[in-house]
């Protein structure tokens, strides 16, 4: 079966859909891997160590697109390569079906198998498949080497001989995998970090990363499903700009990362706001290629405004193209294992992450894949990070403290009734000094329950021996009995129950001594 | 000393009792809120002594200083291990002096009674014969059963339900023959039968539970006063009584909640021998390998782990490994390895009984956790070392439905990368419950004495530093 890597045609595209390290794992699985001459020179590779990965070498694109069973690209091909592509011949890259609609109608003339890398679903068995992902945590990495590239300070901050460099703050807005490597990338270069998400969920991930997490009052959950964000509220966009303003003004590089599944990207960065930071400060917008989200943002361009750069580059991860070319073509070697390698080669549409990046079968239009789950997360009210990884020891650890600290309401109402009978036959009958002496007891016992509730349960040792030797009060009661007539039971009696409270006492007040003294931090 | 003077000291004792209880509920103030509980005792020993109603003085100070004299060795002599015995058998006493003082009571000729009145009274008098015999003998098997002088094992008569209410239906009888004509034989009776059922209530609790019923008898001890101070209509007593009554039930529904066990189950059943359910023992034993490693290589294990979390139990107090424990956690942490104690909370015998070990070993109270507090970070552990604890780390209790414990929280050592037990054999533990956990697959077992293996495992880490 022969597996064909073409040279990327694309303008500036640097990356290749295979290095040496993948084709060895290509060429292990069965596949003739044939490479196109100069495809890797963009990611730093020659030819050379492509033959030393066990790759024929084919000059020319057309020798190689007409023999190739699976075609394995970064970029969509360009018409030209398309109508070389033999019927029932496999295409394997980036292709978003959406915006390049006359694409896939040109290939599904010709008959072919078409899977894009974009559509592959966002499902735990195909994390090692997700190309999107691969790739935004390039340009989140990128993002942060561009703006330190262009913001003329350091980003950690110095104590030095000759004077005090601040450290530099960087603005995250959006945690998803661009915006955690964008803050770990610029955490690890010693900025001080924070980061904005409409997803409550994140907060822990962000604070995972080493950044602040910036909360807003009003409270709504973004989550929108299958990792992305959606739409919010108007009240919650007020409130969210207000906060974009204030951090404007205080922050010197902002790296956006806000997209929105098929909707221009969100204005969140207004030219205001630009205007109002600092001069030199940075924005690098990772929205770019939907419109961007700041209003200053030239898809494609780092320019100035108002004396702020604006990084606006829509091909950040061929700007690392060695690291994405290699993290590129893992995610196609993973989903090519997948598929059963070259010798059980089969686009199974039961499988659900092959149904879902499936764009064309045999020529047949594939896509969209039918809905299988409703959409996912309803808007709720926040407080609760959804329920994404709920632990299973939840359920069982749930039921420990409900089971008993909350009786059905029913059983609760019996009990109410019985004790209100109760306390109304006591009342007509019971002398008032018995009366008072049960008030007393009442009393007594909620101050007890209260006391105790929050005692740490390392000392309920130390705690029990003071109760003990508190109990032992009952010498009261022997001392007024050891009174009594002298010699007789009644004194006897009492004086047993002095010396066993006696015993009580000592013992428990000491040995609580003792424990307690043990205890050091 | 006029009466109203001793009223007025004895709230000022309540209050002291309510503020030494608060105190002991954190580390920094309960060393202030035990000073508070015997200066409230002093007061009111004191009080009392110069009240009117007192007397006999040579007789209460014969009986005092040899009481004190008594208490303050058993306080000195004991080990931090024997703790629930020492406890238990303290809860026997206030029992005990509990029957003795209602018992004295009805002998009062000072005391008379008319009408509704003398019925309140006498039911006064009954209750504190029958809530303080039931913790004197309740307390002295509980005893029994810590210091092993009786099998732990739950002794589950046929009705045993039947057998409980049957007694208690025979000392209503009693007291209701004693209302009617008040003497001291009824009453004695009473003792007796509530004597038998306080045996046969702790008889049938199994040896897992004892940290339940210790405080449980804790809050019977409590009652007892309570109903004794009623009598005497002593203001004092019974504030005391309903404190310590609270108090102690609180605790053990805190213990019932971290078992995942009904209160009331506890109380009056065996542990996971409910009739017609026996646990099921061979056909739903999880079989497999098990590993074993030796103390070099445990040693060698700790050495790489970045971190440690140390999970002891019942075994590390009988061996008392905790000394060497801490020595091999000080060369631990000199070597950068974060090290950390896990305590279930009802590890060991007595509520908190491992954190009193721990911290008679000088570990400090910091570095000891919570199960909740730790349980989440078990997969970012490198290294757990169980020793001699079977029961809270058992898998089986949040997998396994068949489990007599299934339901129970429990550490969930076997998420961490490694997973060290040290046990003696491969019995099983207290409730006699099967461990899948010794035959996962990172699970090692480290069988022998948990005091000799920590000592190997200390000397394995001094060899490697005298070597470096």
């Amino acid at each position: 079966m022969v597996l064909a890597v073409p040279r990327e045609s694309g303008p500036g595209e640097r990356r290749v859909a295979a290095t040496p390290e993948t084709v060895t794992k290509l060429v292990a699985m069965g596949f003739d891997v044939r490479v196109e001459s100069g495809a890797g020179l963009g990611a730093a590779i020659a030819d050379a160590d492509y033959v030393k990965a066990g790759a024929t070498i084919v000059a020319g694109s057309a020798a190689l697109w007409t023999a190739a069973d699976v075609v394995v690209k970064v970029q969509p091909p360009n018409a030209a390569e398309a109508d070389q592509l033999e019927a029932g011949a496999t295409l394997i890259s980036f292709l978003w079906p959406a915006k390049n609609t006359d694409l896939i109608q040109r290939m599904a003339a010709r008959q072919v198998n078409a899977i894009a890398m974009d559509q592959i679903p966002r499902i735990t068995r195909a994390q090692k498949m997700d190309a999107l992902s691969s790739m935004a945590n390039i340009s989140g990495y990128r993002a942060v080497v561009e703006a330190a590239g262009c913001y003329g300070r350091f980003f950690t901050g110095q104590m030095t001989a000759a004077g005090k460099v601040p450290a530099a703050k960087v603005l995250v807005i959006g945690a998803g995998v661009a915006g955690l490597a964008a803050i770990g990338a610029a955490r690890s270069l010693g900025a001080i970090v924070r980061a904005f998400d409409t997803r409550a969920a994140v907060k822990d991930q962000v604070k995972s990363m080493g950044a602040e997490f910036i909360e807003l009052s009003v409270e709504e959950d973004g989550e929108g499903g299958g990792g992305y964000a959606k739409e919010m509220s108007p009240a919650f966009i007020k409130a969210e700009m207000a906060m974009f303003a204030a951090q404007a003004r205080d922050v010197d590089i902002i790296i956006t990362t806000a997209l929105i599944p098929n909707k221009p990207a969100p204005k969140l960065i207004t030219e205001e706001m630009v205007k109002s930071m600092k001069r030199g400060s940075v924005v690098v917008d990772l929205a770019a290629e939907n419109g961007g989200n700041c209003e200053c943002t030239v898809p494609g361009e780092a320019v100035e405004a108002h004396g702020v750069h604006i990084v606006g580059y829509l091909d950040l991860p061929s700007r690392l193209a060695p690291t994405a070319s290699f993290l590129y073509g893992n995610n196609i070697v993973h989903l090519l294992t997948d598929m059963g390698g070259a010798r059980n080669f089969k686009i199974d549409e039961t499988d659900e992450v092959v149904r879902g990046a499936l764009i064309l079968h045999q020529g047949a239009l594939k896509w969209p894949p039918p809905k299988k789950d409703p959409p996912p997360v309803a808007p709720k009210t926040v407080g609760s990070p959804t329920p994404v990884a709920a632990p299973a020891r939840a359920g069982g650890h749930g039921k420990g403290h409900g089971a008993g600290a909350s009786p059905s309401g029913q059983s609760q109402a019996v009990a109410a009734l019985i004790a209100a009978v109760l306390l109304t036959g006591l009342g007509l009958v019971a002398p008032g000094e018995f009366l008072s002496h049960f008030t007393v007891f009442a009393l007594a016992c909620v101050i007890g329950w209260q006391v105790i509730w929050n005692v740490t349960p390392a000392l309920h040792t130390p705690l029990m021996s003071v109760t003990n030797a508190i109990s032992g009060i009952i010498l009261v009661g022997g001392m007024l009995q050891v009174g009594g007539p002298p010699g007789s039971l009644m004194a006897i009696l009492g004086a047993s129950a002095i010396l066993l409270a006696t015993i009580n006492i000592v013992g428990g007040f000491m040995v609580t001594q003792r424990m307690l003294r043990m205890f050091r931090r | 000393m006029p009466e109203s003077l001793v009223t007025v000291a004895y709230i000022v004792a309540g209050l002291l009792f309510i503020m030494s209880l608060s105190g002991l509920s954190a580390q920094a103030t309960a060393g202030r809120g035990n000073t508070f509980g015997i200066v409230g005792m002093i007061i009111a020993a004191v009080a009392t002594a110069l009240s009117p109603r007192a007397g006999g003085y040579p007789l209460l100070a014969g009986a005092m200083a040899v009481g004190s004299a008594i208490g303050a060795v058993l306080a000195a002599r004991v080990g931090m291990t024997s703790m629930p015995q020492l406890v238990a058998i303290l809860h026997s006493f206030v029992g005990a002096a509990a029957v003795l003082v209602s018992l004295g009571g009805t002998l009062d000729p000072t005391a008379v009674h008319t009408g509704v009145d003398a019925t309140i009274h006498q039911i006064e008098t009954f209750v504190g014969v029958f809530v303080g015999a039931v913790t004197f003998t309740g307390s002295i098997v509980a005893f029994g059963k810590l210091q092993g002088l009786i099998g732990s094992k739950p002794l589950l008569m046929p009705a045993r339900h039947l057998l409980n209410l049957s007694l208690l239906g025979a000392s209503l009888f009693f007291s209701w023959q004693f209302v009617g004509s008040p003497s001291l034989g009824p009453l004695l009776w009473t003792a007796l039968v509530a004597g038998l059922l306080g045996i046969h209530l702790v008889m049938a609790i199994g040896g897992a539970d004892m940290p339940v019923v210790v405080s449980m008898l804790n809050s019977y001890s409590g009652w007892a006063a309570a109903a004794a101070g009623f009598m005497l209509n002593n203001d004092l007593l019974i504030i005391t009584g309903a404190l310590v009554g609270s108090s102690g039930a609180i605790l053990s529904y805190i213990m019932c909640s971290a078992m995942n066990r009904s209160f009331l189950s506890v109380i009056f059943g065996g542990f996971g021998a409910e009739e017609g359910k026996v646990p099921a023992k061979v056909d739903g034993a999880p079989q497999g390998e098990v590993k074993t490693v030796t103390a070099a290589e445990t040693a060698a294990i700790l050495q790489e782990a970045k971190h440690v979390v140390i999970v002891p139990g019942y075994g590390m107090a009988v061996a008392q490994a905790q000394y060497p424990l801490y020595e091999v956690t000080k060369r631990l942490q000199d070597a950068g390895t974060t090290v950390r104690f896990a305590i279930h909370p009802v590890a060991g015998r007595l509520p908190g009984h491992m954190n009193v070990l721990l911290a008679e070993a000088k570990v400090p109270y910091d570095i000891v956790l919570e199960m909740d507090e730790l349980n989440d970070d078990f997969p970012e552990t490198d290294a757990v070392l169980v020793i001699g604890a079977n029961d809270i780390v058992n898998p089986g209790a949040l997998d396994d439905p068949s489990s007599p414990i299934y339901g129970m929280p429990v550490l969930e050592v076997w998420k961490a990368k490694t997973c060290i037990v040290m046990k003696r054999g491969m019995a099983s533990g207290y409730a006699g419950v099967e461990n899948p956990l010794f035959f996962k697959d990172n699970t090692l077992m480290l069988f022998g004495d948990a005091k000799k293996m920590v000592d190997a495992i200390l000397g394995e880490l001094r060899k490697g530093e005298a070597a470096a």
